[in-house]
């Protein structure tokens, strides 16, 4: 097939595709019409009946907390696959145990050495406030997680890589994520000793707009940071140590 | 706010073009990086600062990292193939 050929192909497959797009969309509702009553009920009555002023969390750590749950397991099994697809091939199981190192320190210009180091603190800090405050404002356990873990990630590109090293290769990275899997079922299961459904809602609520407030959604939401943290920080470590297979290679 | 919709549309869907559109793979890496960060924007301007704080995350860092993680490995085993093409050849 010339380019010509393609060219003239795409144009009509890309005609056509436009046309059906602009008739499925002919009948869309308006921006922000919502018809659906669950949305409308939710967000009157979640903030007295979970004492949670982000109604997002509300429902993903609680009226929800099933699903989110099951999310939670997508990342962990995805984790375990790409430990899989990444473990020590055959031949290269020999090279890998003579642990040889990165060089310590990467050439970078002081300006992006002191600038990288000036926002890890930043991050940390960001991070454990958006996965602590869960409740309350935008954000919770994932997105906290996720800020946490590219911490170390600014540490690796501020030069730093021996840090970087220490941070990744610590044991309590797979604690993390482990423990914040399990964390999550035992919070579920913990509701069925007091005679309650799976993920009730079972620790006393709180004053609203408190840190300690909403019972299990601030505990779940600060356990999915834990396992989101270690999720992201395992592939960090696969990455780290393809980094170095591939370095002595060449 | 209505004109903010529309410019951060107009955006989003630019810069879409411009991800397929870049060859290579690593310059396609930075490419898709500043458009999940644009996605981002555009779901905190349609208010939805949940979803866009995990898309800044997701889309602009970790997304990139598992390609160049892909890439790096793809290329050390180019690298190891070609070593063994050679020691053979020179055995030979």
């Amino acid at each position: 097939m010339s380019a010509q050929v393609r060219t003239i192909f795409f144009l009509v497959s890309a005609a056509g595709l436009a046309a059906l797009f602009a008739w499925g969309f002919r009948d869309a509702p308006p921006l922000g019409d919502y018809r659906g009553p669950y949305g409308d009920v939710v967000t009157k009555v979640a903030v007295f009946e979970r004492h949670a002023t982000d109604v997002v969390n509300a429902i993903n750590y609680d009226y929800r907390a099933f699903d989110t749950l099951g999310e939670e397991f997508i990342l962990f099994t995805a984790v375990l696959g790409v430990l899989l697809l990444f473990r020590p091939q055959k031949g290269e199981g020999e090279e890998d145990k003579k642990q040889e190192q990165l060089e310590e320190k990467l050439p970078v210009s002081d300006t992006l050495r002191v600038g990288m180091e000036m926002m890890v603190g930043v991050m940390i800090v960001f991070g454990l406030y958006i996965a602590v405050h869960g409740q309350l404002t935008p954000g919770g356990g994932f997105q906290g997680g996720v800020i946490l873990a590219s911490a170390p990630l600014v540490v690796h590109l501020s030069g730093d890589v021996e840090t970087f090293q220490r941070i990744v290769k610590s044991p309590l990275i797979k604690l993390a994520e482990s423990g914040g899997a399990a964390g999550y079922a035992i919070i579920g299961v913990s509701a069925l000793f007091f005679g309650a459904h799976f993920l009730t809602n079972i620790v006393p609520l709180g004053t609203t707009g408190d840190l300690f407030s909403s019972g299990t959604i601030a505990i779940i939401s600060i356990v999915v940071g834990m396992e989101v943290t270690g999720g992201f920080l395992v592939l960090m470590q696969i990455y780290l140590e393809e980094i170095i297979a591939a370095r002595k290679s060449s | 706010m209505r004109l903010l919709q529309w410019v951060i549309l107009l955006l989003v869907a630019l810069a879409a073009p411009g991800v397929a559109l870049s060859r290579d793979p690593k310059q396609q890496v930075v490419t898709l990086s500043a458009y999940g960060l644009l996605c981002a924007l555009m779901f905190f301007i349609f208010q939805a600062p949940d979803v866009a704080l995990s898309q800044i995350t997701i889309g602009a860092v970790m997304l990139p990292l598992m390609i160049l993680l892909a890439l790096t490995k793809m290329r050390h085993q180019d690298m190891r193939r070609e070593q063994k093409q050679q020691k053979e050849k020179q055995g030979q």
